[in-house]
């Protein structure tokens, strides 16, 4: 027994729990959570495992069914994917942990199929990770977007329609994947992405890989919610049932950015997507666009879940900006903002959903004097605000600083003045809640008990909520804290070697 | 809603077909790892008959016969087999889907070993494909409100 089986063990605990949760929870309905823990919690140490054995013996290669790699189906983890399963299986079983109070209350009689499908999305999204063949990555690409669309689906009213633009974008989003894999499996023969990267670069003249190249850039950026591409991104966030968003939100969009920057400079060489086509280039004049479109559309919404979800729109403009920036500085910023992004989207969509779950509602001017009714969810949320700013202690000040010396580095100094500029309208839009929420004075008219002032009582959401939204909160401060080692130990050699410094 | 309505001659046919359906729905299934055909073919052709059966004699027959609890359990039944054979063959000391393991619990040759572990997996397939057909049959003709119990 080697340390290699956690790599396929971090897949197939939740792929066959999902089964079993689906098959048990017919006859007994409280066995689903327990099970959906067990599996995600198998996980989260199999990823463990995966990033120690990465960091003491370098690259893994796992041949599934021991067939060898450009027949088979490789699973290979490096130190890029190493670090993105370890993110994936804790937010899935945090999350996991917090969704059973909330779920009895949404959706109280499809709680089974939704642990099933629940599980089945972070199988899928961890399988898309860790898998070193094109088709493979498809294969999981479908299983996750297709219980992604579920969870969206059965949501409060208006979901299934948000679902089903979803599904129609989504869609032509794995076509073009798929067609690009097509395409280049034409050209190549070969489906392993390791072989590609070494047969690709004689052909790169081919106009079939050009538009294989095309193909995949647009897919995934549909897959993605790239600013002009974001349509489905709101209002799926929106109507989702408050666990399905913050399952959602951290992780779906960051493993097709993980997708996108495992095809520009893994599969192609940097140099082509770079110099080449320079469609890097292209793509930091998009997302410079699309942070500040997300950032000024968040402005403008009262629905607390819906002003998150254009920031994520601004946020992926952070990330698709490291990208394209294509330095060492710019990657190592783009890379670290997917784990930060994903732990303070966690801890707000987290904290949105408890809002909902005590108040039962969601709108930013309802607000006042609930730091008073639920201190501690209200602390997590400050902190995640501070975050998503961009102050000092926290994460999120970190990867703006290394977005911002990629900037430097590549002399776009407009892409400076893009993120100082955001950072100000984050201040807008968070602080407008920090501020109605803790300095406005309370009016009798606002509570909910009917009350006046001093009735103001302490309400917290149940612990098995509490607790999972304060572990991500802390989180937020230790990837912080320690950023430092996060970067040297393993973002830094996730980044190729012939990048320009 | 699908109803009953009496016609002879689609009831007699259904009665008459739905055995050789079946039956060669396993003979697909069954040669599917060395011919053309396989667990996802089978599991169609299979899927076929019970849907035919509720166009034929309506909803409420076709659900005494394969209640939708029962729909369910088959699907991850199926799912199961495809994913435990990996899993058994991981237990065994290989790696996942390595049937060539499964020579330590069976008495014959690892090409046999391999041959046998496709047909597993395609059984599995083959149940999972049909419970998935008729479970989306039964939901599309209920316009999916939940069955009366």
């Amino acid at each position: 027994m080697t340390y290699e089986h956690f790599a396929i063990l971090a897949i197939i605990a939740p792929l066959m729990t999902s089964f079993l949760v689906l098959l048990l929870g017919w006859f007994r309905k409280g066995l689903c959570y327990p099970l959906t823990l067990a599996a995600l919690f198998v996980s989260l140490i199999s990823s463990i495992g995966i990033l120690d054995t990465v960091m003491a013996k370098g690259t893994i290669h796992y041949h599934v069914g021991a067939w060898a790699p450009p027949w088979g189906i490789e699973i290979v983890v490096d130190y890029l994917n190493g670090f993105m399963v370890v993110m994936l299986t804790f937010i899935a079983f945090v999350v996991a942990i917090y969704s059973k109070k909330s779920l009895e209350q949404e959706i109280p009689d499809k709680i089974v199929p939704y642990y099933s499908v629940f599980l089945l999305f972070v199988a899928g999204l961890i399988g898309i990770t860790v898998t070193g063949d094109l088709f493979n990555v498809f294969v999981f690409l479908e299983i996750a977007s297709l219980s992604g669309y579920a969870l969206i689906a059965v949501g409060e009213d208006g979901a299934p329609l948000a679902a089903f633009r979803y599904v129609i974008m989504g869609t032509i989003g794995a076509c073009f994947y798929y067609l690009g894999v097509g395409y280049l499996y034409s050209v190549t023969g070969s489906l392993n992405m390791a072989d590609l990267s070494q047969i690709l670069p004689n052909l790169y003249h081919n106009k079939t890989v050009l538009v294989a190249f095309a193909l995949f850039t647009v897919g995934i950026a549909l897959k993605m919610g790239v600013f002009p591409l974001h349509a489905w991104l709101p209002d799926g966030y929106t109507r989702a049932p408050s666990t399905s968003s913050a399952i959602i939100a951290p992780m779906a969009t960051k493993v097709m950015a993980y997708l996108l920057v495992r095809i520009f400079f893994t599969l192609f060489k940097p140099y082509f997507a770079i110099d080449f086509i320079p469609v890097t280039q292209f793509l930091t004049w998009i997302a410079a666009a699309g942070i500040i479109a997300g950032s000024i559309l968040a402005i403008a919404q009262t629905d607390l879940k819906r002003m998150l979800a254009y920031s994520s729109v601004a946020n992926i403009g952070y990330i698709l900006l490291g990208i394209g920036l294509a330095n060492q500085m710019g990657l190592i910023g783009g890379l670290l903002h997917i784990v930060n992004h994903a732990f303070m989207k966690g801890t707000l969509f987290l904290v949105t959903g408890g809002i909902v779950y005590k108040m039962g509602m969601r709108d930013i001017t309802q607000f006042r004097g609930l730091p008073k009714k639920m201190p501690f969810t209200m602390a997590a949320f400050t902190i995640a605000a501070l975050s998503m700013v961009g102050v000092p202690p926290t994460c999120g000040f970190f990867s703006k600083i290394y977005l911002i010396m990629g900037a430097i580095d590549a002399k776009q100094w407009f892409f400076i003045a893009v993120i100082l500029m955001s950072s100000l309208l984050n201040v807008v839009y968070f602080f407008r809640v920090v501020q109605m929420a803790f300095f406005k004075p309370y009016e009798p008219a606002y509570a909910h008990d009917g009350g006046d002032y001093e009735k103001i009582k302490m309400d917290e959401m149940p612990l098995s909520m509490l607790i999972p939204t304060l572990i991500l909160a802390a989180g937020i401060i230790l990837l912080g804290v320690f950023n430092g080692d996060i970067v040297s130990n393993a973002i830094q050699h996730a980044v190729p070697v012939d990048f320009l410094r | 809603m699908i109803i009953t309505y009496e016609d002879i001659i689609i009831k007699t046919l259904t009665r008459v077909l739905a055995p050789f359906l079946q039956l060669y729905a396993l003979y697909v299934l069954a040669h599917g790892h060395y011919s053309p055909g396989g667990g996802f073919q089978g599991g169609v052709i299979l899927g076929a008959s019970i849907i035919l059966m509720v166009i034929a004699f309506g909803l409420d027959t076709a659900r005494k016969r394969l209640t939708e609890k029962a729909d369910i359990v088959l699907l991850c039944i199926g799912l199961l087999i495809y994913s435990g054979v990996g899993a058994l063959c991981l237990a065994l000391g290989g790696n996942f889907l390595d049937y060539s393991q499964l020579t330590k619990i069976l008495p014959v040759t690892v090409a046999k070993a391999r041959s046998l572990g496709i047909l597993f997996v395609e059984t599995g397939v083959a149940l999972g494909v049909m419970a998935v057909m008729v479970s989306l049959f039964y939901d599309i003709s209920t316009g999916g409100l939940p069955p009366e119990r």
